[in-house]
């Protein structure tokens, strides 16, 4: 049975309930479901939205191609990945990865896989909006990112 | 013609989010390509002033500096990724 990756790129929120609900349905020999979600920061009250901008088609392309690099990698039964663009406040959802396996490790794993690969190769960009009204700069990538996705390099 | 897509501050430096150009027949690899892009006026120099940093996908695919453009149809110039 071949897997297929679920992917979608979105402006609005997603129901982590409901994904989970769905990854493992009609699926009896689901152990584990892994869900992993980011959201937005305030920076200690001086953020009032982050603005998401992506390219249509490749970031789409990309995490496909990350989650069928994790499907080639672990024993999955399923795999879902969401992420949200444009106009986004703190306290509110960002990504979402679900992972669905027999056994826990291969879940947990593969959910944590996806996520550093995520931030280093899906194309989106993160511009900060400031409370006090001023448009911030754009977040900075970090080494220490590239660095989580390093660590899982065949060797 | 090649359609270029940028991105991000890449795309506020340079004032637009996309155009089409004929690539001139020296330019080859995507190094080559930011160097020329790069002499195409202030805001390409500014967007640009360190092309090391900038990344590359031809045809929705990621690429190192090296390779060979070919025939791209489309090519994205964009800042180191933050998205997740």
């Amino acid at each position: 049975m071949s897997v297929v990756p679920v992917v979608r790129i979105q402006a609005g929120d997603f129901d982590v309930a409901a994904e989970i609900a769905l990854i493992s349905a009609g699926k009896a020999d689901v152990g584990a479901v892994v869900t992993f979600t980011g959201l937005c920061r305030d920076e200690a009250g001086t953020l009032a939205a982050l603005e998401l901008e992506h390219y249509p088609g490749m970031a789409e392309a990309e995490i496909t191609r990350i989650a069928q690099e994790a499907l080639a990698r672990w024993p999955l039964a399923g795999i879902t990945a969401i992420h949200r663009f444009g106009k986004i406040r703190p306290g509110e959802n960002i990504v979402l990865v679900v992972t669905a396996s027999r056994h826990r490790q291969a879940a947990f794993d593969a959910a944590n896989f996806l996520m550093d690969y995520l931030k280093s190769r899906a194309p989106f960009w993160k511009k900060e909006h400031l409370v006090d009204g001023s448009e911030g700069s754009w977040v900075d990538a970090k080494d220490s990112d590239d660095a989580a996705a390093a660590r899982w390099a065949k060797s | 013609m090649t359609k270029l897509i940028y991105f991000a501050w890449v795309r506020e430096r340079i004032g637009k989010a996309e155009e089409e150009v004929e690539l001139p027949a020296e330019v080859r690899t995507v190094r080559d390509l930011l160097m020329w892009l790069k002499s195409r006026g202030e805001e390409f120099e500014s967007a640009l002033q360190h092309p090391e940093v900038i990344r590359v996908a031809i045809n929705q695919e990621h690429v190192d500096h090296r390779e060979e453009i070919g025939g791209a149809r489309e090519i994205a110039l964009f800042p180191p990724m933050t998205g997740g």
